[in-house]
């Protein structure tokens, strides 16, 4: 017993002791810079938080490209999408001196000092999805224009109500920056393009889905003639969906904004809603990958002008800011819904 | 036959020695160095094994990451020594991060008055936790659940969804400056760090204030009636942690130019399984300071050299898990093999009294020296 204790004491005394010289070694040579991972092409993605069904479609987006052009795919993240809890993934990227780095932000600005250390090491920094402030990254890639969202939605209504009749919009909040920005848009598109179609009501569901649930029942009273609801908030859109396919109007009034696979499966299914739109997560990663490659291989340096190829997707040009937008929003039908799982 | 059972104690005259083990088996086979020569032994293998951990940026992001923990841990392991927890440490560290921003963008205060403003406000936050607990006998896991979201409502209440990011860089300079030449391991946050951890150890190890911390921990009854003044000494720990929680909050909104409502959530529990891991009892009554410092450290060392090889945040969290079950089981487990040793060596250890009391229970004179059990 004696001797048992005595040596693993004299383990434990060692141990301190080794601690204490290599920290001193690790002074001494300090200047050695990490960044050995040199050569090849290796691009870290860093959502902003695992286990998301929508980031592991992204993420799976450009693992596939860069399978395409024969690089290191590493996908890390932390469990929770709190402000600061990027920044470890964001420091080690640098220290293992991946090529690029691909980031959704979940605070524009806690990451930032992080991102400029890494970009000070010789990273590449590409924003997709949730973007950081401008300063902190090479390149941002958007997934949709406030046009483009505009459009598909009319698009879409005007499709399936035959370009003629009383349509009504269920939005989010009043005071919500974006959603008024699409339906300005909406309007002026509905007004030039669409005379038939009659915008009677806008009205706001506050994304609660009761709120929205119990608008969506107001639009229909009010309004017997109606026959489509646009709703540009995936909380509004599948309230709307879930108080339709249960009442008489299914079938007559059509429903269409943008919204989730997952959330809209069932409504597309029974028939309630047959399209809507939202971008496609798949292709945004896949994107982000080519235009991380792009960068490393310095084909383009995300000056506006610049153009690089992204595979299957085509040829992109970098716009203002140093963003690159994926292009019209992706509308989902009953035909290739089964191929998402966001 | 009673009779001369219980005298004989009093005609043998009894001698104990001061302490059951050697001085130098007191100071090296305790929990905390068992920590800290598990943390050694990380530290070493990863430095040998794991691509870049030898870099010294990775010390400097460790202590970069880890400072808040390593803060807050400082009264959180007195207040666990108590018997008592506090589970509003991060909803203060967020207050007071909003609390930072709002006092320096809308009410255009310099930085160190917002921060002293802060650091007020979360000694009063403390207070309250403190008062709740200590003179009005609420249950401190209840009462901190409560603050807790308090806190935390009232910090996002106050900035929203919005973030104050507007901080003169002079200041979020300093919150990531170096000690010495701009390639230094250690951050300009080690120094506050080292002051409170010196006042912190002399508190705890060194004054009478501290003998009573941990005798509370034993039984609070008796401390009480050795003139411990319980309420007080619980409200005054109470007290420090919001403070050192708020201070923790300002390094936090410096170090990421940030003040967001939801900064810091979940930091609680990292800091209370760093304390425990560190050797300190959940039930009270015994900790030291060294072995919690290695045992945040241990976890940030875990956690830094599993990212640098690839591991993803699961697999980390799944080792630090069972890591800290581990730690807190050796602790039963190491009094259960003491007291089979006892039982087997009892009557020919040097320190045992002649005549064990009571021979079917031999181990309880024995443990009772070596590891501290209580209810």
């Amino acid at each position: 017993m004696k001797l048992n204790r005595r040596v693993s004491a004299f383990a434990a005394l060692t141990l301190i002791a080794g601690l204490g010289l290599t920290a001193c070694g690790d002074d001494g040579d300090s200047d050695d810079k990490g960044g050995g991972g040199g050569g090849d092409l290796s691009i870290t993605f860093l959502p902003k938080n695992l286990g998301n069904p929508y980031f592991d479609t992204s993420d799976a987006g450009g693992k596939k490209a860069i399978e395409e052009f024969g690089g290191t795919y590493e996908e890390v993240g932390p469990d929770t999408g709190t402000p600061d809890a990027q920044v470890p993934f964001i420091n080690t990227a640098a220290q293992q001196g991946v090529s690029a780095l691909v980031v959704s932000a979940n605070d524009k600005t806690a990451i930032c000092d992080a991102l400029n250390e890494a970009s000070d090491a010789g990273v590449k920094i590409v924003t997709f999805d949730s973007d950081t402030d401008a300063e902190c990254r090479d390149l941002y890639i958007n997934q949709a224009d406030a046009a483009g969202i505009a459009k598909v939605q009319v698009d879409m209504i005007a499709e399936q109500i035959g370009d003629e009749g009383e349509v009504a919009i269920l939005s989010a909040a009043a005071n919500a920056t974006n959603q008024n920005e699409w339906i300005g848009l909406m309007e002026e598109d509905l007004a030039a393009n669409h005379p038939n179609i009659k915008l009677v009501d806008t009205v706001y569901g506050d994304d609660d889905d009761q709120t929205s649930f119990d608008k969506t029942a107001a639009l229909l009273q009010a309004h017997p003639d109606l026959k489509g609801i646009i709703s540009p908030t995936t909380v509004g859109i599948a309230a709307a969906a879930r108080y339709i396919s249960t009442s008489d109007a299914k079938g007559k009034v059509m429903v269409t904004g943008l919204g989730t696979p997952n959330q809209m499966r069932e409504f597309v299914e029974d028939g309630t809603v047959t399209a809507f739109a939202l971008w496609n997560p798949g292709d945004l990663g896949y994107l982000a990958a080519y235009a991380a490659k792009a960068l490393v291989d310095g084909d383009i340096t995300g000056k506006e002008g610049d153009t690089f190829e992204a595979g299957d997707l085509g040829s992109y040009t970098v716009g203002p800011d140093a963003t690159v937008l994926l292009g019209e929003p992706f509308v989902f039908n009953a035909d290739n819904i089964g191929d998402f799982d966001f | 036959m009673t009779a001369p059972v219980q005298t004989e104690p009093d005609t043998v005259t009894r001698t104990y020695a001061s302490y059951s083990r050697p001085v130098w088996q007191r100071i090296l086979l305790t929990r905390e160095l068992a920590i800290i020569a598990l943390l050694a032994a990380v530290y070493l293998y990863s430095t040998g094994n794991i691509d870049n951990f030898d870099n010294p940026l990775t010390l400097y992001y460790l202590f970069l990451d880890t400072a808040p923990i390593l803060l807050i841990a400082l009264p959180m392991t007195l207040i666990i020594i108590t018997g008592e927890i506090d589970l509003s440490v991060a909803s203060v560290v967020g207050l007071s991060s909003v609390l930072v921003g709002i006092l320096h963008q809308d009410a255009g205060l310099s930085i160190p008055v917002a921060a002293l403003v802060a650091i007020a406000i979360g000694a009063v936050a403390g207070a309250f936790n403190g008062f709740l607990v200590a003179y009005v006998g609420l249950p401190s896991l209840a009462v901190t659940i409560g603050t807790l979201a308090l806190y935390r409502g009232i910090a996002v209440g106050l900035l929203g969804t919005t973030a104050v990011t507007d901080f003169p860089e002079k200041w979020t300079d300093l919150a990531k400056d170096r000690l010495g030449s701009d390639t230094s391991s250690y951050p300009v946050i080690l120094v506050p760090f080292a002051v409170l951890l010196v006042l912190f150890a002399l508190l705890l190890h060194f004054s009478p204030f501290g003998r009573g911390i941990v005798e509370i921990g034993l039984n609070d009854e008796a401390a009480h009636f050795t003139g411990v003044n319980v309420a007080r000494t619980k409200l005054t720990l109470f007290v420090l942690a919001g403070a050192v929680s708020a201070f923790a909050g300002v390094y936090y909104t410096l170090r990421y130019g940030s003040a967001r409502g939801d900064n810091a959530s979940g930091l609680e529990l990292q800091v209370i399984a760093a304390v425990l891991l560190g050797g300190v009892s959940i039930f009270g009554g015994r900790g030291a300071l060294h072995g919690v410092v290695a045992g945040v450290l241990l976890i940030g060392v875990i956690s830094s050299a599993m990212r640098l090889d690839g591991q993803t945040v699961n697999v980390i969290n799944i080792v630090i898990g069972v890591l800290l079950v581990l730690s807190v089981m050796s602790t039963s487990l190491l009094a259960w093999v003491s007291s089979l040793r006892s039982a087997r060596t009892g009557a020919r250890g040097p320190s045992a009294p002649p005549p064990a009391p009571t021979p079917n229970h031999p181990s309880s004179t024995f443990s009772s020296t070596t590891e501290r059990q209580h209810p």
